[in-house]
């Protein structure tokens, strides 16, 4: 029937580009340190044999926005941190994504003062929130795992 | 010394400076005149007898509605004897401002900044009068009683983020 029918050896797999392409992005994402307050203690607990993020592929942490596709916002963020995290957005490459873990990053949790930034969607596009004062490190592979599903779904070369 | 011995000590040099003093829980409060900050203060920082050499703290607070709206409290401990005092100055809104008191200790510098940066007091002879706490481009001073609580305010205010269509 088509061109391509029976015309390959065996062991031979055909896909589409976009596949590939999001299978390799959502197989290595990078993530930044951005830790925050004591949301970072969970996200480091999630790097460890216990929760293990390695079976993600997702537990090189970078110390660099330069090197890194995710950036977890991992805490409360004040209004003087807050043109930080928009230059440390800003130098990550594209595709480039972020996970606001906590309420604190969400929304600005408890802290509704003068001072802390009611949630970082205000600074930077947001992909997955993660809820959890703080969320345990399942939550957070939970949020993870949310965002591959999310990038399994884009479009590289298809309009 | 006692805290009253302390104050009877200020109160024999500094007669006209003294407003009112009080003792409560052992410890000793002189609230003074803004003008005489300076002469007392290196009173109790220069006399032997007191020799106050470290400055705890520097306070304020927001007494909003009355004629001298602010009021600067100071701490100040002297380890070579041990003994405590907490000076009061007050100041009206439409001149908050009050004398700097680094050139008797270096330590009330970051002090004075955090009430100036929170409170909105100037500190006059200041080396260095900014912002400690909050951003530079901040523009209230979220401690008075008349910041507002809530809304969305400066806190959602970003003059950083690019335009993007």
């Amino acid at each position: 029937m088509g061109v391509l029918e029976r015309q390959f050896e065996e062991n031979v797999l055909t896909t589409t580009v976009d596949a590939m392409v999001n299978w390799a992005r959502k197989s290595s994402i990078w993530p930044m340190t951005f830790g925050l307050a004591c949301c970072a203690i969970e996200m480091m607990a999630v790097t460890v044999p216990r929760y293990d993020i390695a079976r993600l592929g997702a537990e090189v942490f970078r110390a660099t926005p330069r090197q890194s596709d995710l950036m977890i916002v991992a805490g409360t963020l004040t209004r003087k941190m807050a043109s930080v995290l928009r230059q440390v957005y800003d130098q990550m490459p594209e595709p480039r994504y972020v996970i606001a873990m906590g309420t604190c990053a969400t929304s600005g949790g408890i802290f509704n003062t003068y001072s802390v930034v009611q949630g970082v969607d205000q600074i930077v596009p947001v992909d997955v929130f993660v809820p959890g004062c703080p969320p345990r490190p399942e939550a957070l592979i939970h949020g993870i795992i949310t965002l591959q599903k999310k990038i399994e779904k884009q479009k590289f070369l298809r309009k | 010394m006692t805290p009253d011995l302390i104050i009877e000590r200020i109160k024999n040099r500094h007669a006209g400076a003294v407003l009112s003093t009080k003792v409560e829980f052992g410890e000793g409060t002189v609230s003074i005149k803004r003008g005489s900050l300076l002469d007392v203060c290196r009173f109790l920082h220069n006399d032997p007898e007191l020799y106050f050499d470290f400055i705890t703290d520097i306070c304020s607070v927001d007494f909003i509605g009355q004629e001298e709206r602010f009021e600067v409290v100071y701490h100040f401990y002297s380890v070579r004897h041990n003994h405590r005092i907490r000076i009061k100055a007050r100041a009206p809104e439409n001149d908050a401002a009050i004398d700097s008191l680094c050139p008797i200790w270096k330590g009330a510098d970051w002090l004075e900044r955090e009430v100036y940066d929170l409170m909105g007091i100037n500190f006059i002879g200041h080396p260095d009068m900014r912002r400690i706490l909050m951003p530079e481009d901040f523009a209230g001073h979220p401690l008075r009683k008349d910041y507002p609580t809530e809304g969305r305010g400066e806190r959602s205010t970003f003059d950083f983020i690019p335009d993007i269509d």
